[in-house]
């Protein structure tokens, strides 16, 4: 167990907020930046995304998500900010201490003058719903459907329901029709499309994947394996049986700030948020534009004090 | 020790590796027996075990007369002793049956009982008492009946410690191997399962909700089995504060109520409901059982945080009409267990002790010559402190990478964990906690599947979630 030496800057999480951050604070002067990221590569959930509509805003080019994370390690890999890969921070102190663990280092204590979480979210889950129903084998959060499909080449049902009409799900209900699946319906509790216009135009209405507005997911059924649901029209109260054999849920991130939860630890000048930790951006563009502007702002904090 | 004859393979078949059936290997095993235990689903406590409250009952909740009274308040007390050699994590926290002003004559009552039974330390404390104690209580709630050697546990964690130590022991298991039939000849009992056929001189029927079937089987009549589903909603490990004991309200004919139990993992549990049903195999949760509950619970405490359930799940209680317990030798070598539901959970070592009285009555055993009275459970990485961590990480670098993030759950305690037995998700959640934190798996279920497919040379479209039939991926 060691005790490094400090930082000025921490940021933990190296998605686009996390390398945002740490590329703006090392462009503006700041030395002596750690970034920690648990994935063997930089990028976060942006290496799942295959799919284009990355980078118009900031890289002024259409991209895929993974071309977009390629562009950005490739800004980091010109400066002397040191990276930490396949590293797992397990707590934060009120003091900016970062605990933090890998496979070769085993467990590191860094104190820093700041501190940046840039941990993305999470998905909400069927147990958050607290959907009734039994719990068989077939149901995924449409993130973990991504990672399957996208990663890993596996496909998580041949008859699927989209349940929520977040942009992930969106997503996934046009990749899963391009893999062979067959994608039944995407029900939305709400009125309006949860996520964007665009995603429900190139995703659900050009391969005709009906979107069911005010339709309310009523029940699990299969013991084993996904066999089928039960939705009600929200208005005329019309109950529903569909024959399926997975549930994809994408209704709604939650910023992910367990860190600053655990120890009753709220942001401030000295731990900032950034990114979706912080709230849930539309566009990856504009978490990255945000992040530069802290990482801006923590240069000036730490420098400007310096000067003086 | 039993004399065998040259074709008999076993002294002892258990069937069901549920939390009585591994306390009953686990005892056993302290003797020169051949013992092996079957289990038709693909891992250890998948049944009735794994959906419980997790509570050591004191006892008093049963009447002084009944079966279950006796073998609760006995089980009650070895607990403790099991934990610390079994190394189970066990917390004596404590219960609370409280009651409003009109309440106290059932108290009373029930506190007789309690002392009848020879349940330890009871008392009756007021509303000063309860102030103090347990602030979040309702103001209106006057009285309650304290079992201060009340405990919490998980019971899937029983069910592992319980019967590695009789592996250890050379007790074995089969998983996932229904019995198909059972007959008798010349005071052997032959019993044939989907792989084998097995000979062998006692037969323990602790197949929980289907012990009556496997009582037909073998063509004996016993009681017929009720299931009774009980829901359970978890909270966030965030909320803290709602109570320190496990509270009961006064309890109904047929149940204890709905609890507010404190978890061993340190997040509250609120339920369980009771409803009779027909279906042994219908675990879904409904609407109506989250209201019930939540309405159930708010009766009892002045504050409860407003998005609280994290995950629900539900159990079957193996019920009988009289709500006792039955447990007999029905047929010479045949021993019945049958209607172990709550607290089948807290008094399963006493019945474990009960089944060995009655097969030493007929039979002196052995004591076994190796005997391991110790076992080790797979270390919580997350709860050690940092200069042990750092030491777990030099001796196996797994210990440094996080597969479960929520639950800070290491890649060396997954392997460890299939090492002893675990081969489906299910099974590696119940023995590391992977996937049972906020994000239910969103995050590590791929890479979890990974560990499986390496360590047990299977392709990703054979693991299961919890065994035959519950593929995750095509």
């Amino acid at each position: 167990m060691s005790i490094k030496k400090e930082y000025n800057l921490i940021v933990i999480g190296g998605g686009p907020a996390g390398m945002a951050v740490a590329y703006s604070a090392f462009q503006a002067g700041v030395k002596d930046i750690l970034l920690i990221e648990r994935h063997h590569k930089l990028g976060g959930i942006l290496n799942q995304c295959i799919h284009v509509g990355f980078g118009l805003h900031y890289f002024k080019k259409e991209l895929t998500g993974t071309e977009y994370a390629a562009r950005y390690r490739k800004l980091l890999s010109n400066t002397d900010i040191e990276i930490k890969l396949s590293t797992f921070v397990t707590n934060v102190s009120p003091q900016k201490e970062v605990t933090f663990i890998n496979r070769s280092d085993g467990v590191c204590v860094a104190r820093a003058q700041r501190l940046v979480l840039a941990t993305g979210c999470r998905e909400r889950t069927r147990e958050m719903l607290t959907v009734p129903g039994f719990r068989p084998a077939g149901i995924f959060t449409a993130g973990l459907a991504q990672e399957m499909v996208n990663i890993y080449g596996l496909m998580p049902g041949k008859k699927i329901v989209v349940v929520g009409s977040g942009d992930i799900g969106l997503i996934m209900a046009r990749r899963l029709t391009l893999e062979g699946s067959q994608v039944l319906a995407v029900l939305e509790i709400q009125p309006q499309l949860s996520g964007l216009i665009r995603n429900k135009v190139q995703c659900l209405d050009d391969f005709n994947i009906p979107l069911y507005l005010e339709h309310e997911l009523l029940e699990i059924l299969g013991k084993n394996r996904v066999e089928g649901i039960r939705y009600r029209d929200v208005k005329g109260q019309k109950e529903v049986y569909m024959k399926c054999d997975a549930v994809l849920f994408s209704v709604g991130l939650i910023p992910e700030r367990d860190l600053l939860i655990d120890q009753e630890m709220t942001p401030s000048n000295e731990v900032r948020l950034a990114g979706n930790a912080n709230y849930v951006h539309e566009l990856v563009d504009h978490a990255t534009k945000e992040s530069e502007k802290i990482g801006q702002e923590i240069a000036q904090e730490l420098l400007g004090a310096k000067n003086v | 020790m039993i004399i065998k004859s040259h074709d008999i393979t076993h002294d002892i078949i258990i069937i069901g590796a549920g939390i009585v059936g591994a306390a009953i290997a686990y005892e056993l095993a302290k003797y020169e027996l051949e013992i092996l235990v079957l289990e038709k689903e693909a891992e250890p406590s998948f049944g009735v075990s794994k959906s419980n409250s997790g509570i050591i009952h004191t006892g008093f909740q049963s009447p002084a007369t009944s079966l279950k009274g006796k073998l609760a308040v006995r089980g009650n007390k070895l607990y403790s002793d099991l934990a610390q050699k079994l190394d189970l994590p066990l917390k004596q926290i404590g219960e609370l049956v409280v009651a409003f002003e009109e309440e106290l004559p059932k108290l009373e009552e029930m506190q007789k009982n309690g002392q009848e039974l020879g349940v330890p330390d009871l008392q009756i404390v007021d509303r000063a008492w309860l102030d103090q104690h347990e602030p979040n209580l309702n103001q209106d709630i006057q009285y309650a009946l304290l079992g201060p050697t009340a405990a919490v546990i998980n019971p899937y964690e029983a069910v592992y410690a319980l019967l590695e130590n009789a592996l250890a022991n050379q007790a074995q298991l089969h998983c996932s191997e229904k019995v198909l039939s059972i007959q008798s000849q010349n005071s052997v009992w032959q019993v044939t399962t989907e792989k084998a056929v097995y000979k062998t001189r006692y037969v323990i029927n602790a197949a929980g909700l289907f012990a009556d079937e496997i009582s037909q089987l073998a063509g004996i009549l016993c009681p017929k089995i009720i299931p009774r589903k009980g829901e359970e909603f978890l909270l966030d490990r965030h909320i803290q504060n709602l109570t320190e004991r496990v509270i009961f309200p006064v309890p109904k004919p047929d149940t204890k109520g709905v609890l507010i139990i404190p978890t061993v993992d340190g997040n509250y549990m609120l339920g369980p409901t009771a409803t009779e049903i027909e279906d042994k195999t219908d675990l879904s949760t409904s609407q109506a059982g989250k209201e019930k509950v939540l309405k159930a619970i708010s009766n009892l405490v002045k504050w409860l945080p407003e998005t609280i359930v994290i995950t629900s799940f539900a159990g079957l209680r193996p019920a009988l009409k009289n709500g006792d317990f039955y447990i007999q030798e029905d047929q010479p070598g045949f021993v019945n267990l049958v209607g172990i539901q709550s607290p089948g959970l807290t008094a399963a070592p006493a019945i474990a002790e009960h089944v060995r009285e009655i097969i030493e009555k007929k039979q002196p055993l052995k004591t076994r010559v190796h005997y391991q009275s110790e076992r080790k459970a797979i270390p919580r990485f997350r709860d050690l402190p940092l200069n042990q961590k750092n030491t777990l990480i030099q001796q196996d670098p797994d210990f440094g990478e996080i597969i479960c993030r929520c639950e800070e759950v290491t890649k060396a305690e997954i392997k460890m964990a299939i090492q002893r037995g675990a081969c489906t998700l299910d099974g590696i959640k119940f023995h590391t906690r992977a996937q049972m934190g906020r994000c239910h798996g969103s995050f590590c279920t791929a890479k979890i599947m990974t560990i499986l497919k390496d360590e047990l040379g299977l392709k990703y479209q054979q693991i299961t979630k919890r065994g035959k039939g519950t593929e995750i991926v095509y």
